[in-house]
């Protein structure tokens, strides 16, 4: 039987939660035995070849790019994960969520202390997505089925719940797991 | 020149409350009358005066709505914007309004004269739209009218004249002078029935206070407020309570929308309402009283004022209640009559009781009994922790009673005929009569006194509302009932009701019914719990999801749920009755939700619209988004 398949994304997150998984360490070796990874930033593989048993999506919304790759990975996964409290509810990056979009990007390209912009345009190359009125938290934009809390999420974290969902357990997680304070 | 005039003033209004720091509601009332507005300089002058905090001033005023730390116009327009107006055309009427002064809603027109405002249930859904001109209640709005009184106003600026046409009874009062209708549809045995004055207070003096507590409990009487505790056990407790100073509190603050029976009782029987609380007063050993009234209310003041007046002028009121008729007859001269003497009431001991009136603000969490305390002792209505219940440790830290309107009228009755006469309506559970307070889509929405224990068809039946398709019985925070379940009865145990019947026609849809409910609670809750405060904003965004067909079957799971978190952790009856109306709803009207919901095939949320998030950063960016050619 083929190994079942995980796919993993970074959206509007800081690479910590994908970090996390990293810190799993020596059970990298076990993990690759247990499933195959498909697209993700850990083989970089850019477009899904197949279905995925699993999808973890780090980050929320805060640009249209993210919500295409988003949609992408709920139509190929079987299970939606929301990984670490971007992804849950918005995170860091949803801060600029009450500041109105203008005064955002004049900060980012016009008014900042370390821009140099002498026409005071913003970048308008139609390779960059355009960003979203907010950032929105994953599970507003498509069905969500787990939330792992944290950020980001501790290794063991990460790792009780795959291993508990690939061998079709339960999740569920002890107290200290989840627990933020 | 003027700012010393004024100031001047503000601190002449505290110093004629005696700088009293639990009169500031008062205060803060009357300085907003004089300024039109309470300024930051005024907070401080009033802080000072009464040795307290600015911050308390302040905070005080954010709290009601009636009290503002803008300036306003001399003349306020209040548009009540809750189901049964809206139902009745309000939208129509506040277009008109608005058009007419120029302005939007919350604004004051621009020569500073009037402001437009909206505002939760006056009391006045039996002729609705209805709105309040500072204290005038003008009702049965049209846009035409509207436009009228705008006109009218900006040319005399005299609120009172709009009223063209008095209303029945005590409205045509010279005290009221007020176009509201009395709408007593069925006037029964109990509430309206004659009043002998004084004949029930004369009842409860020859007895001793015990026994005028045991008369109410054979009565079984129940609170009329909403809640149903039982009026006998209550004053017990009271009585119970250590302490030489306690207190009657008769609540009519009214503010559950679609409640307006107090409103009438208020107009044709407030000597029975004062005769209950001096009877309370003596049950308890209370010798002062207070009536908190609600805000809209203020029109009765005056003929309230004057109400009181004469009970102390004729004994029933004040120092020495019946003081006659307790000293041993002295000779009188020959062939003059006493009409006040009668036998039994020699021999006990002097009782004085005096009431006050205290008026609210515009808050509807002020009803709710520990609010309303603290309403009275000058400070926000915020509810107070219990216990210590009220009849425990109340106003000033003393027992004190807090009744409905209703139920004070029905203790009177109760002493007037024995509690055998008033035991004969109703059922074992719930004895006695109850006014029903209809509005909605029925031909005659007023007020009615029924038996407890009537079945609702039998009530819909009455009012001309056979073809109701759901009725709200107990106000926003009571029970959307279907027709199949029309067969249920008003009683406590079954459909409990403050006295509100809502009902609702062919064509109406429930969840928005539910969705203007929410908007209700989400203003008026007083913020202190977060489940409340919070909870209830996320039940409306749902329901509004939902309505703009973006829900999905886990919506109504999700709503369940918050309506329990909200119900299990909120401080106060208004957070523990708050998500009813989705609850009641979800329960009776599951069909309305669930064609109204669907589940995406591939997983996708349709409540998130691409297209609009992006719509500003295309316009800010001058490109289109990736999507549009796709
Ligand atoms: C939010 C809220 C609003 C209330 N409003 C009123 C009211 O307007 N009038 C009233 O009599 N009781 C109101 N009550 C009920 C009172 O807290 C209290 O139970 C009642 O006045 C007791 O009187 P009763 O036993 O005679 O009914 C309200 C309760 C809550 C929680
Ligand atoms: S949750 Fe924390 S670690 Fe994860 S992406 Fe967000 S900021 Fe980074
Ligand atoms: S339940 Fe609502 S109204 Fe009552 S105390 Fe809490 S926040 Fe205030
Ligand atoms: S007066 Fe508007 S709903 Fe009662």
């Amino acid at each position: 039987m083929a190994k079942p398949k995980i796919a993993t994304t970074s959206l509007a997150g800081c690479f910590g939660c994908h970090m996390s998984l990293l810190d799993i360490d020596e059970r990298i070796l076990e993990l690759v035995e247990l499933v195959e990874f498909d697209k993700s930033p850990v083989d970089d593989i850019k477009n899904f070849t197949g279905r995925c048993a699993i999808g973890l999506v780090e980050g929320g919304c805060c640009n249209e790019h993210n919500v295409d790759v988003l949609r992408e990975f709920r139509r190929h996964c079987d299970i939606l994960i929301s990984v670490g409290d971007c992804a849950t509810m918005g995170g860091i990056p949803a801060l600029r969520n009450t500041v109105p979009l203008r005064e955002c990007l004049d900060e980012a390209f016009v008014n900042g202390p370390s821009v140099h912009n002498p026409d005071g345009k913003y970048p308008d190359d139609p390779e960059i997505p355009l960003i979203l009125d907010k950032v929105y938290p994953a599970h507003e934009v498509v069905k969500i089925d787990y939330f792992l809390p944290g950020c980001p999420p501790t290794a063991d974290t990460l790792w009780e719940a795959l291993v508990a969902l690939l061998n079709d357990k339960p999740v569920e997680l002890p107290y200290q797991l989840v627990k933020y304070d | 020149m003027a700012e010393i005039l004024e100031e001047a003033a503000i601190r002449e209004i505290c110093q004629a409350h005696d700088c009293n720091r639990a009169r500031l509601l008062d205060i803060a009332r009357a300085v907003h009358k004089k300024c039109g507005y309470i300024s930051g300089h005024a907070m401080n002058l009033i802080a000072d005066e009464l040795s307290t905090h600015r911050v308390e001033v302040e905070s005080l005023v954010s709290f009601y709505s009636f009290l503002s730390d803008k300036p306003r116009g001399r003349i306020v327009i209040r548009l009540c914007n809750d189901i049964i107006d809206q139902m009745n055309g309000a939208q129509l009427v506040g277009r008109a309004f608005s058009e007419e002064l120029g302005i939007d809603f919350g604004r004051t027109a621009s020569d500073g004269a009037i402001t437009l405002e909206h505002t939760a249930c006056i009391g006045m859904c039996d002729q609705a739209p209805a709105a309040l001109i500072n204290d005038v209640v003008v009702t049965n709005l049209s846009s035409d009218k509207a436009r009228e009184i705008v006109r009218e106003l900006r040319q005399h600026t005299d609120p009172q004249r709009l009223v063209k046409h008095l209303g029945d009874g005590n409205n045509a009062h010279e005290l009221v002078n007020s176009m509201v209708q009395n709408n007593v549809r069925l006037p029964g045995p109990s509430i309206f029935s004659p009043v002998n004055r004084g004949e029930a207070l004369r009842k409860a003096l020859v007895m001793s206070p015990a026994e005028v507590i045991r008369a109410i409990k054979t009565a079984r009487l129940r609170g009329r407020g909403g809640a149903g505790f039982p009026t006998g056990m209550k004053w017990e407790f009271a009585r119970a309570a250590p302490g030489d100073r306690k207190f009657v509190f008769c609540n009519a603050d009214e503010g559950e929308p679609g409640t307006f029976k107090d409103r009438a009782i208020l107009t044709e029987r407030a000597d029975r309402v004062f005769a209950g609380m001096t009877i309370a007063g003596y049950a308890i050993g209370a010798s002062e009283g207070i009536l908190y009234l609600r805000g809209e209310y203020a029109y009765l003041r005056p003929f309230l004022e004057h109400v009181l007046q004469k009970r102390r002028e004729d004994g029933l009121l004040g120092d020495d209640i019946f003081a006659a008729e307790r000293e041993p007859a002295p000779p009188k001269p020959a062939g003059e009559r006493d009409v006040h003497r009668r036998p039994g009431t020699a021999g006990r001991r002097p009782f004085s009781f005096d009431i006050r009136i205290q008026m609210g603000a515009g808050a509807y969490v002020c009803g709710e009994e520990t609010a309303l305390i603290n309403s009275c002792e000058g400070m926000r209505g915020d509810p107070r922790n219990r216990p210590p219940f009220p009849a425990q440790e109340g106003f000033l830290g003393c027992p004190t009673v807090v009744n409905n309107v209703e139920t004070l009228c029905c203790a009177a009755k109760i002493l007037e005929e024995g509690p055998a006469t008033f035991n004969q309506y109703g059922s074992e559970q719930s004895s006695g009569t109850k006014l029903l307070s209809i509005s909605g889509d029925c031909r005659r929405p007023g007020i009615y006194e029924v038996s407890f224990g009537i079945e609702l068809s039998e009530v819909l039946e009455m009012c001309g509302a056979r073809d109701a398709i759901a009725v709200q019985v107990g106000g926003a925070s009571g029970e959307m009932v279907a027709p199949d379940q029309y067969d249920r009865t008003i009683c406590f145990d079954d459909l409990c009701t403050g006295g509100a019947i809502m009902v609702f026609g062919p064509g109406r849809n429930v969840l928005e019914i539910a969705r203007s409910f929410m908007d209700f609670f989400v203003e008026e809750s007083c913020g202190y719990c977060t489940p409340c405060r919070v909870g209830n904003v996320l039940l409306r965004e749902r329901l509004e999801k939902i309505l703009d067909a973006k829900g999905e079957p886990a919506d109504l799971e999700y709503l369940e749920a918050l309506c329990r978190t909200i119900k299990t952790g909120s401080r106060c009856g208004l957070g523990q009755t708050s998500a009813n109306p989705v609850l009641t709803t979800l329960k009776n009207f599951r069909k309305v939700y669930e064609v109204m919901v669907q589940e995406d095939r591939e997983g996708l949320k349709r409540s998130f619209d691409l297209q609009r998030a992006v719509a500003e950063a295309e316009e800010l960016c001058g490109r289109e988004s990736i999507h549009n050619h796709v």
